[in-house]
């Protein structure tokens, strides 16, 4: 806050949610009067549901230090538990939130299970560990046929009402980020830095290092099942790939993009990232539609080479750090 | 039983081509603690290059072998020298040297399936040689088997000697010890990496080729999961040990085969990665990996 206006916090919590909610206003008038094609609107409404999930990640993996590349497991998983619950309930709001907080905290609690044993282990044999269950989490999905036939296995899901209207997944977005910028602010979110930082430091310290890895491991995996939830009440489709590894490498590429340990990178890389992806495809001539991967690829490769702490380096924004405080808390931040 | 011996057969033949595999991932892994996800994709490259040797080009396939081996020799280091080094060279954090190799690997997938490539289709592969079966003990047993097992016992033999006989090999050992000490006693840090690269590409060409024997067919995608499973493989028996590696490729043919057998074909993909699971979690540094407290 070395140069900030002075304000107060009630103002700018104020002065924020008024933006917000601008912004959402100029969006849904855009997107009514057709100035926002429907195509670029979908677009738009995936940048979103995939902005959450990457909170999530960068939650684990950005704040935590937690290695996972099985992010897109969670994703699935909240994905086919909402489509499931409003596929055979019915499609009326009570089952649509229903939905997606089955999802939501069925996605976190599958992640607390599975964080119980593998979070002892560190870096890449995490990061190989998580792999390995967003794997074996696919080819149950592939399967899923078996456990209950509305699931549809390696055929594919359909028939999930399209429920999920823009401003659903606007202000669930809002959401996610302002509970993600709370947590990291809070006392636990301090303590998950901290094992990042340093994971016997911390110990030493008097963390229960477990403790918090569990909880912002289940944590941002809930949001990863909310983002799925999402994903599953606008695009009527589910398929297992959902849980593939490629998919889990998106997120994973938004988060280390955005720069380790910025909210606000991840936010940014995750609506830039998609809407590069569309415009890769709708600027390609017919003939060079092969070329999209290709391009991508050397987009990523030449993006990672250039800027290998990620584009925004762990900057972050205003309105994402810290609230301004009076007297010796303040002190403290600004020698921080 | 002749059917479990069988299976035992399938199931060796699987593992000696992923253990090829494996040695690239646990090489590369050892000397810059790099995943290098492109591997799979060099095996793929190798597989085609080889097969395309024994078809277009009317090699002998032995031929073919040696000329994948060395085309993919200079492929991984080219990958090395253009993606990986300037990374390190700026000294920039592990996890931007992982996406890179993931780039990588999906810009060679890509890459291949362009139709002036290698095309994006499945090819269907007429094999150099006819398919023998033996009898043995009521089971049977081909040629390939035989192949695939003798060219990678060969194969494991000359790497072995090669580290632990030779000068480059004693270069590599010493660089993955302490890659700072190494510099500083004159060895060349880049070039042995360049080594390493060098021949754990190789020898995915040869297992791509071999791989092919076994199961006749090509397409640019085929290395996803192999590559996997050999890097899964790998971390089973304790990454950066080569007997560990040839151990954990073998453990997950084994495993993958007589799952399908005897449980379920619905769930062969999975059952690798449970078992590195659970392993993991009694033996953190793998089946024959050193444990120790991980540097901070």
């Amino acid at each position: 806050m070395r140069k900030g206006i002075s304000l107060s916090n009630t103002h700018r919590v104020i002065l924020v949610a008024a933006a917000v909610t601008g912004l959402f206003v100029v969006l849904q008038a855009l997107r009514s009067s057709g100035i926002i094609t429907l195509y670029w609107s979908q677009v738009l409404d995936l940048s979103l549901i995939m902005t959450i999930a990457a909170v999530g990640l960068s939650l684990i993996y950005g704040f935590a230090g937690q290695f996972s590349l099985g992010h897109a497991a969670f994703y699935a998983i909240g994905a086919y538990t909402a489509g499931y619950i409003t596929k055979t309930y019915g499609g009326t709001i009570v089952t649509f939130v229903a939905a997606l907080l089955a999802g939501a905290l069925l996605a976190g609690l599958i992640g607390y299970l599975i964080g119980l044993p593998i979070l002892r282990l560190r870096s890449d044999y995490l990061g190989i560990a998580t792999l390995g269950f967003g794997i074996i989490a696919k080819v149950v999905l592939d399967n899923s046929d078996k456990i209950s036939p509305v699931l549809g296995g390696a055929q594919g899901m359909l028939g999930v009402p399209r429920l999920a209207t823009f401003a659903w997944i606007y202000w669930l977005a809002v959401l996610a980020i302002v509970l993600a910028r709370n947590f990291i602010l809070s006392s636990h979110g301090r303590a998950c830095i901290a094992v990042r930082e340093d994971e016997v430091a911390a110990d030493i310290m008097g963390i229960d290092t477990t403790h918090f890895k569990l909880l912002i491991f289940a944590l941002g995996c809930a949001l990863g099942g909310l983002a799925g939830g999402l994903y599953a009440h606008v695009y009527p489709f589910l398929s297992p790939s959902l849980a593939d590894f490629l998919k889990s490498f998106d997120f994973l590429l938004i988060v280390v993009l955005g720069g380790l340990g910025s909210l606000t990178g991840s936010v940014v890389t995750a609506i830039g990232w998609t809407f590069l992806l569309e415009w890769l495809r709708k600027v390609l001539p017919q003939d060079f539609l092969d070329w999209r991967g290709v391009i991508y690829a050397l987009v990523l490769i030449v993006l990672m080479i250039a800027r290998p702490q990620g584009l925004l380096g762990g900057k972050e924004l205003r309105l994402l750090r810290p609230a301004r405080s009076t007297g010796k808390e303040g002190s403290r931040h600004a020698s921080a | 039983m002749s059917q479990l011996l069988e299976q035992l057969f399938n199931g060796f033949q699987l593992g000696f081509v992923y253990a090829l595999i494996a040695l690239g991932y646990t090489m590369v892994y050892g000397i810059i603690r790099l995943i290098n996800f492109a591997h799979g994709d060099v095996f793929m490259v190798g597989a085609y290059i080889g097969v395309f040797g024994f078809t277009l080009w009317g090699l002998p396939w032995p031929v073919a072998i040696l000329v994948a081996m060395a085309a993919c020799a200079v492929l991984g280091v080219t990958i090395e020298r253009l993606a990986y080094r300037p990374l390190r060279h700026k000294g920039a954090q592990p996890i931007a040297a992982l996406i890179t190799a993931i780039g990588v690997s999906l810009f060679l997938e890509y890459f291949c399936s362009l139709k002036f490539v290698f095309g994006p289709d499945y090819r269907v592969v007429r094999l150099p040689f006819e398919v023998q079966r033996w009898s043995l003990g009521g089971a049977s047993i081909t040629n390939v088997q035989l192949l695939i097992v003798g060219v990678v016992i060969v194969l494991i033999l000359a790497l072995q000697y090669l580290i632990q006989r030779t000068k480059v090999g004693k270069a590599m050992r010493a660089v993955a010890q302490d890659p700072d000490a190494a510099r500083l006693m004159g060895i060349n840090v880049d070039r042995v990496i360049a080594y390493t690269f060098a021949i754990g590409s190789a020898l995915a060409a040869a297992a791509g080729v071999l791989f092919v024997f076994a199961y006749p067919q090509l397409r640019p995608f085929m290395g996803i999961m192999p590559g996997l499973k050999a890097f899964t493989a790998a971390v089973l028996g304790g990454i950066g040990s080569i007997p560990g590696a040839v151990l954990g490729a073998l453990i997950m043919g084994q495993a993958e085969v007589l799952t399908a057998a005897y449980i379920t074909t619905d769930f062969k993909d999975a059952v690798a990665f449970a078992i590195l699971i659970l392993v993991l979690l009694v033996r953190p540094a793998g089946l024959l990996g050193r444990s120790g407290p991980e540097k901070v």
